[in-house]
């Protein structure tokens, strides 16, 4: 450690070389003790991103458009509106049960859902791409049409698997949105899915957005999950001892505190 | 047994102990989640009635989870402080915080009685005050730990420095570092919430913190807050563990939740004092709490959160803790919907705990699908340290970028120990003044170009 004195040009430098270490916003200017004036704004357009991706309704007809001429089935669980929503996670699990009573049973090996979960932005940008990546590798599956679910929490795919009467349930959601990425969506599978079914025994893809895992990649992961799966006849623990990679469950099971997700 | 009271012609009756303490609570989104809220402003307020007027030592004969069935209860029961109660023994709810707020309850008053009161007194207690009665008790009330410093004096506040990494990057874990020290961050501990929970992640994370406190002889202590059994598991491979971290709940079914039982935490507590690496002090534990943690794993008992949260700091302070910290905002608009709730809890937290003779410090924070923001944590962090708070946490620019939510950011504590006039650990202190950092005439730490500071090369 010497203690020269090191020339103002560099200052900036060692910042500039160290933000590429972490994305974390380290380095930024001080006014008095606060935040300069464009580091507060960005800040705050950040932050707005992240609430806009909550509390945007997931644009329905728009996602119908994307499928077409491809069906689509559209539910809503029992939770009527996203103040409820938010501070009810019980009603966001379970469909409403007229929606229920307009569902025919069939069968099927998987049925795919678009939820919106906590970001509406990622389920309308990532759930289509990802939905027909799937089809196009599922070859001799049989495969429900595409559900449309809004006010959803992950369980409720697994009311939507028993109405519909499949083996199986993909659903994709909307992970609660960060400040540095609003639109990251989730990938939750679940074997023979039922009211009540513990999140640990589904197996979850997580960071699924233009900078994270790639549709491609994911729809490979998910293709790889759901032929074990079916070989297993189970998903969860049992199935992640089995994956190739570390990192693809969550442990959805302990108690919040544990700062983890949850949607 | 029942309880009663009558407003504006209105009977209202309670069928139990913890129907009246969940039903006096100040409303919240977790106690409305588990249908335990209050179902009118003037139910609460008789229950808050109905509660004042309750004996003390009712909740030394009415356990809310049978003794039986619950560890923790046997913990609060079996380790009460008979004498340390006696001055308290004729009071009833309504008058402990008559007698709290006097000028009877000194700071050493507060002290005799601390190990007397049990987490439902202090849980009804708080239902029964107003946000300017916890604060106004709870700074009058002294908590001193140390292992490399003193945390706790009058007129300080010390902070965590949280340098996560999604990837757990130890370059950019230690450039978060460094951006912190910068800021007079960190005396409280370096504590890291690793993205992989394993013994050799949390090994070379140890490591790598212990490296940077030795080269710059900083006078604090480093953490990573893995499970505790991960942590038993590197202190017996040589690791470098300062604090033993855990996430604790206050009913035996919520810690099997996390993976914990007392003997577990007992054991670990015991490894981390033989080390003897403490130079202060020996106070080696470091837990985390937070309402809504028992509820989200279906632990609870039918308890209102605030009263449950209150029983994990009978669990805490079995094991002379260095710190604990409520993560106040960060389990969710479910269990906390807006800031004013989340600035409620925080208080309530606070001045439980420190009640109960626990060094309490708090994580100001929210999610981005709370009805809250920046402007909330400004307040929060200002009542906070009103009341005397132990220790806060900050990150770089308030963004944890590995857990996804909203904290302090040091620019934030820097200009809350501006506001406040506080003061760094004093050890601390003395550390940032040998590396030019720290004003100790003005009390002010300086604005050091990164580049020019003994820190720089830090990173590498």
């Amino acid at each position: 450690m010497s203690d020269e004195i090191i020339p103002h040009a560099q200052h900036a430098d060692l910042w500039h070389s160290l933000r590429h270490l972490t994305r974390a916003r380290i380095g930024l200017a001080r006014t008095g003790t606060a935040l300069k004036t464009h580091d507060v704004l960005d800040f705050q357009a950040a932050h707005a991103q992240a609430r806009d991706a909550v509390h945007t309704p997931l644009d329905v007809a728009a996602l119908q458009a994307t499928v077409a001429p491809e069906e689509c089935l559209v539910v809503h669980s029992q939770a009527p509106d996203r103040p409820t929503y938010l501070r009810r996670p019980d009603l966001g699990r379970r469909l409403d049960e007229g929606c229920a009573a307009q569902l025919t049973k069939g069968d099927w090996d998987v049925v795919f859902v678009a939820a919106d979960g906590l970001s509406s932005f990622a389920t309308q940008q990532n759930a289509v791409p990802l939905y027909k990546a799937m089809k196009d590798r599922l070859t001799g599956w049989r495969i429900a049409p595409l559900v449309i679910a809004t006010q959803g929490r992950v369980a409720l795919g697994d009311d939507i698997a028993v109405a519909l009467g499949a083996k199986m349930v993909v659903m994709m959601i909307g992970e609660r949105p960060g400040l540095s990425v609003a639109d990251s969506l989730g990938v939750y599978l679940t074997y023979n899915p039922y009211t009540g079914c513990p999140d640990s025994a589904r197996n979850c893809l997580s960071n699924i957005h233009p900078n994270g895992l790639s549709i491609s990649g994911a729809a490979t992961k998910l293709t790889w999950f759901l032929n074990e799966a079916r070989t297993l006849k189970l998903t969860g623990v049992g199935l992640k001892d089995a994956a190739p990679e570390e990192g693809v469950l969550s442990d959805s099971s302990t108690p919040l505190l544990q700062k983890d997700h949850d949607i | 047994m029942g309880y009663g009271y009558t407003i504006g012609g209105e009977h209202y009756v309670f069928a139990d102990l913890k129907t009246l303490l969940a039903k006096a609570s100040p409303l919240r989104s977790g106690d409305q989640l588990a249908g335990l809220a209050a179902s009118s402003d003037a139910q609460r307020i008789a229950a808050r009635h109905a509660l004042a007027s309750l004996p003390l030592e009712t909740f030394l004969n009415t356990a809310l989870v049978p003794y039986e069935d619950d560890d923790v209860t046997r913990l609060i029961i079996d380790t009460h402080d008979k004498a340390a109660f006696a001055p308290l023994s004729s009071m009833t709810v309504g008058d402990f915080r008559n007698w709290l707020l006097s000028d009877a309850a000194t700071t050493e008053a507060l002290a005799r009685v601390a190990p007397g009161i049990t987490p439902e007194m202090a849980a009804a207690v708080s239902k029964i005050m107003r946000n300017q009665d916890l604060m106004s008790v709870a700074r009058k009330i002294t908590v001193i730990t140390r292992f490399r410093n003193t945390i706790g004096l009058p007129g300080h506040l010390s902070t965590r420095l949280q340098p996560n990494h999604p990837t757990d990057d130890l370059k950019g874990i230690a450039a978060s570092t460094l951006d912190g020290l910068l800021y007079g961050s960190g005396d409280a501990v370096i504590g890291i919430n690793p993205a992989t929970d394993s013994v050799a992640n949390g090994f070379a994370l140890l490591d790598m913190l212990d490296h940077a406190r030795q080269h710059y002889n900083i006078p604090t202590q480093t953490c990573v807050l893995t499970h505790v059994t991960n942590t038993i598991e590197i202190m017996n491979k040589g690791g470098a563990v300062d604090l033993v971290f855990q996430s604790i709940a206050g009913t035996q079914k919520a810690n099997e939740g996390f993976g914990v039982t007392l003997s577990v935490l007992q054991e670990a507590y015991d490894a981390a004092l033989s080390l003897k690496r403490g130079t202060t002090g020996q106070n080696v534990m470091y837990f985390e709490t937070g309402q809504g943690a028992a509820l989200s794993a279906g632990a609870h008992h039918g308890i209102d959160q605030q009263t449950v949260e209150t029983r994990a700091y009978a669990v805490a302070r079995a094991y002379n803790p260095l710190l604990v910290n409520t993560v106040v905002g960060f389990i969710g608009p479910e269990y906390l919907y807006d800031g004013k709730q989340i600035v409620r809890a925080g208080l309530e937290d606070h001045f439980c705990a420190k009640l109960m003779g626990v060094p309490m410090g708090c994580d100001a924070c929210y999610t981005n699908h709370a009805e809250a923001d920046q402007d909330d944590m400004d307040n929060l962090m200002v009542l906070l340290a009103a009341a005397g708070i132990t220790f806060l946490i900050g990150v770089p620019g308030a963004d944890d970028i590995m857990l996804n939510y909203q904290s302090l950011s040091f620019h934030d504590l820097l200009a809350l120990r501006n506001l406040m006039n506080l003061k760094p650990a004093p050890e601390f202190a003395a550390w940032l003044e040998q590396m030019g950092l720290y004003d100790t005439a003005t009390e002010r730490m300086l604005d050091v170009p990164a580049a020019q500071s003994q820190l720089r090369l830090m990173v590498g």
